[in-house]
């Protein structure tokens, strides 16, 4: 319509728009495929939540399956042949697992981890901070002072007390990450909630009388979102490394489910004795993973970044 | 060459935009004088070209952005082509802007007297700090602010909105500039405090002889100001002339329908006259006159490109049906 | 009090106060005998004043004088600190929930920025027709028809249906959002500064539809606006404020041909006209005060260039000083 013309006119003739860009998600892809790196990024994640989910027909081996593991098989070398004569393409480790299987089950536990406590901590921190955002005054007091309090612990810290409360298990330790997690989602809505809010279309739909929960939830929230996407994915990396702490401490997982900090805990004892791929191989994973997740977000920063945004 | 020529003499300016749709005429082929002392309005609706035409006197315009063509002459010297070290030299000292928003030259943590000093000095570095000072607290005397010795030691926060608007005209005046571009500077100001600014803004032209181009989307403002206008429309001008004669007996359809929809002492109940459609993409403009297709008058004519004629006495169109039997008459 | 027969809206000494209350680092440093007190906005104080139906009043003040305010307490948005409106002579305290509903769809705001009070994230189709479907205007497998019609009502094609606000124009998203409240069937529209966003042939035409649709629809108006020629043109009645306060109320041609209050007068010279020429600027001395700490006594007192002692001290009341005009100055009294 008209746009290019304006915007030129306003000096702000650097972003320039096609008719042809039609909905907003459109748009978004289009800047986001800009950039070489995070495309790349976004494939590499791809995949790996690729064989993360389909790890059962991916991975040689089961590593949980007793039968197929056989200590005699243990700390072989990468490359090694087993008792049987299958290969070990990235070794095994100390109790004969082979290690490339070992790190795909990893895998799935650290992005299952990650990624389920990263949604019900977006969810819970959502509700909170658009509903302290909506509402204010006292609502907004309580909410915010205890993710004040929340946030000025160490997410490592609160993390530990209450494992060691809860006991291990994966249900218990995404239970402790949705914890230590939800109080960031739930500042960064209220953060973007209170500038929305302000906004006319936010006004006119109370002159619809329009009710509460559908202003919150299909007014306030979607316009809510980018801030949210970008903080999720940057805190689901957060979550997997929070996770790989804890379990390298050995407070997370359970041995007979191993993520891939549980992995790297377990081959770190055989580290000095120059069997480093133990420990070596699942901290590549974890690296490729967080560093991926990290420069998709990044990216999606840039994109969804309202001064950048028309 | 410099004397008694024009202060600023803009021939063919053309600024182009290249953007990955296509290349946008923001401004084609304009030309205009401001003599010493004269006050000019620039007039024309968002996307008209108007600002660019500011920015691109001023080398002020940004990639994509581009002068392609056409001379500014100020005081006789060819300012396209300066490089950036020339042209920062007069700009603040020979060639000052005023923007609609004040705190695009104030700096919000530093004092209104650091500022002033500051920009004084840059130019000028014969000069003692403390007469530096001097001319400060004289400029925001000039420009009406009360107790200006006080008022040097505030920050631009501790001023309000026509205050600091005050401030960014005294700093625009600190040098004695030649020529004051002003951007909208009055757009975001009450009535009241609107009063103050244009008072301020035409004494200080008469006084101190200095040109000025004042840029605005608001006849009405310019009608008590200015001594000639140009409607620009799609990056060209349309009209331009003295602007008594311009708004009394408006030649070019387009400056015609937009004084037509002007409300006003006359108006009341009935229906305005409204210009059909709305502004053109500058991407996507008509071969020959851009108002052709808002136009009551187009016809094949106007698909090709009407050039400049002068209809009346000092009035320079683009247009091949002009609305001359009203003005006549 | 009585209520005339057709008076639509009545509001009765409204005030919207604006409290900045304190934070606990804030109640700390007070208890410590620091000077940081509680600081109080009186927006909008103690206005007063009717609407008949099917007249356009004017609301006309400079920024910081609480006309958008008190808009937003009229359309529903603010709740009021005290004082009543009544829509039809029912107050809306006094409303069931249902006629409360049906009071708050009756009157509709236009709002001032086309690009901030449309939902970006919205069609066309669910930001006009949302609220209509809600309220059983119209039922989802008729919205789009019901919605086509709203948009070609105000002049926009129904083909336009399915598009986002970004890819409109001004005046043409403004267009929607007038389509937007008239989904709802109001009767009475608040336009705060409905126009001001507009390029001068835009706003021609946005005011011309604002006519057409007072014709076709018997719609109310409360148009607000910092610009008079505007008023002047729409109005039937014009209403002046003031940092909070009504200062002068009378019909436009009385107003613009004898304005009675000093500040209306300084006003009317102020606004810049087509068929003033080279004139000589007289400005109004001195800045608008902060409505945080207003002066006492008559608002306009600093400013005013017929000031008595009187003005200083005490509060001038709104009163009527001609049929139909009312004006707050003690200059009335001599």
């Amino acid at each position: 319509m008209k746009t290019v013309a304006e915007n030129i006119a306003l000096g702000a003739a650097a972003r320039d728009k096609t008719e042809a860009v039609e909905t907003p998600f459109e748009r978004f892809r289009a800047s986001f495929f800009a950039s070489k790196v995070a495309s790349v990024a976004l494939v590499v994640l791809c995949s790996l939540i690729f064989v993360a989910v389909f790890a059962g027909f991916i991975s040689p081996t089961n590593p949980y399956d007793l039968a197929q593991v056989s200590v005699l098989d243990s700390k072989l070398p990468p490359g090694a042949k087993s008792f049987e004569g299958t290969a070990f393409w990235l070794g095994t480790d100390g109790a004969g697992r082979d290690l490339l299987s070992a790190m795909i089950y990893g895998l799935r536990i650290s992005l299952g981890v990650g990624v389920m406590s990263g949604i019900v901590a977006m969810i819970i921190g959502a509700a909170f901070g658009l509903i302290a955002a909506y509402f204010g005054g006292r609502t907004e007091n309580i909410i915010m002072r205890i993710v004040d309090i929340q946030l000025s612990f160490p997410a490592i810290l609160v993390a530990l007390i209450l494992l060691a409360i809860l006991g291990k298990g994966v249900d218990k330790i995404i239970i402790a990450l949705i914890i230590v997690q939800w109080a960031y989602y739930a500042r960064t809505v209220r953060g973007s909630a209170l500038v929305e809010r302000n906004k006319e279309y936010i006004e006119a739909a109370t002159c619809l009388a329009i009710g509460h929960r559908r202003i919150l939830f299909r007014h306030l929230l979607p316009n809510c979102m980018p801030p949210l996407i970008v903080v999720g994915t940057l805190q689901t990396a957060s979550a997997i490394s929070l996770e790989a702490t804890l379990s390298f401490l050995g407070v997370g997982l359970p041995v007979s489910e191993p993520s891939l900090g549980l992995l790297i805990a377990n081959g770190f004892d055989y580290m000095l004795s120059g069997k480093y791929w133990i420990s070596f191989f699942p901290g590549v994973a974890l690296l490729i993973t967080i560093v991926s997740i990290n420069l998709v977000g990044d990216q999606l920063r840039d994109v969804l970044n309202p001064r950048l945004e028309r | 060459m410099s004397g008694d020529g024009p202060t600023l003499s803009v021939c063919n300016l053309e600024t182009h935009f290249f953007t990955r749709d296509g290349v946008a005429k923001a401004v084609d082929n304009v030309s205009f004088d401001v003599d010493k002392g004269e006050i000019m309005g620039l007039v024309g609706e968002s996307g008209s070209g108007k600002s660019v035409t500011g920015f691109s006197i001023l080398g002020l315009v940004d990639p994509p952005g581009e002068v392609v063509g056409g001379q500014v002459l100020f005081n006789g010297h060819d300012l396209v082509g300066l490089d950036d070290e020339q042209m920062q030299k007069l700009r603040g000292n020979r060639i000052a802007m005023i923007f609609q928003d004040p705190m695009m030259t104030l700096n919000p943590v530093l004092r209104v007297d650091t500022q002033m000093i500051e920009t004084v000095l840059a130019h000028d570095k014969s000069i003692s700090k403390n007469e530096a000072r001097q001319r400060s607290r004289d400029a925001l005397g000039q420009v009406g602010i009360p107790s200006p010795d006080e008022r040097l030691k505030a920050y631009p926060h501790q001023f309000s909105g026509g205050m600091r608007q005050r401030v960014a005209i005294a700093i625009a005046l600190l040098n004695k500039p030649d020529l004051i571009i002003a951007d909208e500077p009055t757009t975001a100001l009450d009535v009241t405090i609107q009063g103050q600014i244009l008072y301020e803004a035409q004494k200080l032209c008469r006084e101190t002889g200095t040109a000025m181009i004042w840029i605005t989307h608001d006849l009405a403002v310019v009608a008590g100001l200015v001594d000639k206008i140009c409607v620009m429309y799609a990056g060209r001008i349309v009209e331009q002339g003295a602007i008594s004669d311009v708004l009394d007996n408006p030649v070019h359809p387009y400056t015609v329908g937009l004084l037509g929809s002007v409300p006003g002492h006359n108006t009341r109940g009935e229906r305005l006259y409204q210009i059909p459609g709305m502004t053109p993409s500058l991407l996507n403009l008509p071969t020959g006159c851009a108002f052709q297709a808002r136009c009551p008058r187009a016809d094949e004519a106007c698909t090709a490109e009407p050039n400049i004629t002068q209809p009346l006495a000092d009035r320079n169109i683009r247009c091949f049906h002009p609305h001359l039997q009203e003005a006549a008459e | 009090m009585m209520t005339p027969q057709n008076a639509m809206l009545e509001v009765k000494d409204l005030t919207k106060n604006f409290v900045k209350r304190l934070d606990m680092a804030g109640k700390i440093a007070q208890r410590l005998g620091s000077n940081i007190r509680e600081e109080t906005v009186h927006a909008v104080d103690s206005v007063s004043f009717t609407i008949e139906k099917g007249e356009v009043v004017g609301l006309v003040g400079e920024s910081g004088c609480g006309k958008s305010t008190l808009g937003r307490m009229i359309a529903g948005i603010l709740p009021p600190t005290a004082g009543g409106i009544s829509f039809k002579g029912v107050e809306f305290t006094a409303m069931t929930q249902e006629e409360g509903e049906a009071a708050a769809l009756a009157i509709q705001m236009i709002f001032q920025d086309p690009f901030a009070s449309l939902n970006p994230r919205m069609r066309v189709e669910d930001i006009i027709g949302e609220a209509s479907v809600i309220h059983g205007m119209t039922d989802l497998k008729e919205r789009s028809d019901y919605v086509g019609d709203m948009m070609e009502r105000v002049g926009l094609g129904r083909e336009y249906i399915r598009r986002y606000p970004h890819q409109f124009s001004g005046g043409q998203r403004q267009r929607i959002g007038i389509a937007r409240a008239l989904a709802v069937q109001p009767e009475f529209l608040v336009c705060d500064e409905a126009i001001a966003a507009l390029d001068v042939s835009i706003q021609a035409q946005v005011i011309n539809l604002f006519m057409d649709l007072r014709e076709d629809l018997d719609l109310t108006y409360l148009f607000i606006s910092h610009d008079l020629s505007v008023v002047e043109h729409i109005s039937d009645r014009v209403v002046i404020m003031y940092l909070g306060r009504i200062v002068e109320t009378a019909p436009t041609d009385e107003l613009f041909d004898k304005p009675n209050h000093p500040y209306t007068t300084a006003l009317l010279n102020e606004v810049p006209r087509l068929d003033q020429r080279g004139i000589e600027y007289e400005p109004v001395s001195g800045e608008i005060p902060s409505p945080l700490d207003p002066p006492p006594g008559c608002h306009f007192h600093p400013r005013c260039p017929h000031v008595t002692d009187r003005c200083t001290i005490e509060v001038p009341v709104l009163r009527e000083i001609a049929p139909g005009r009312l004006s707050a100055c003690h200059l009335n009294d001599q």
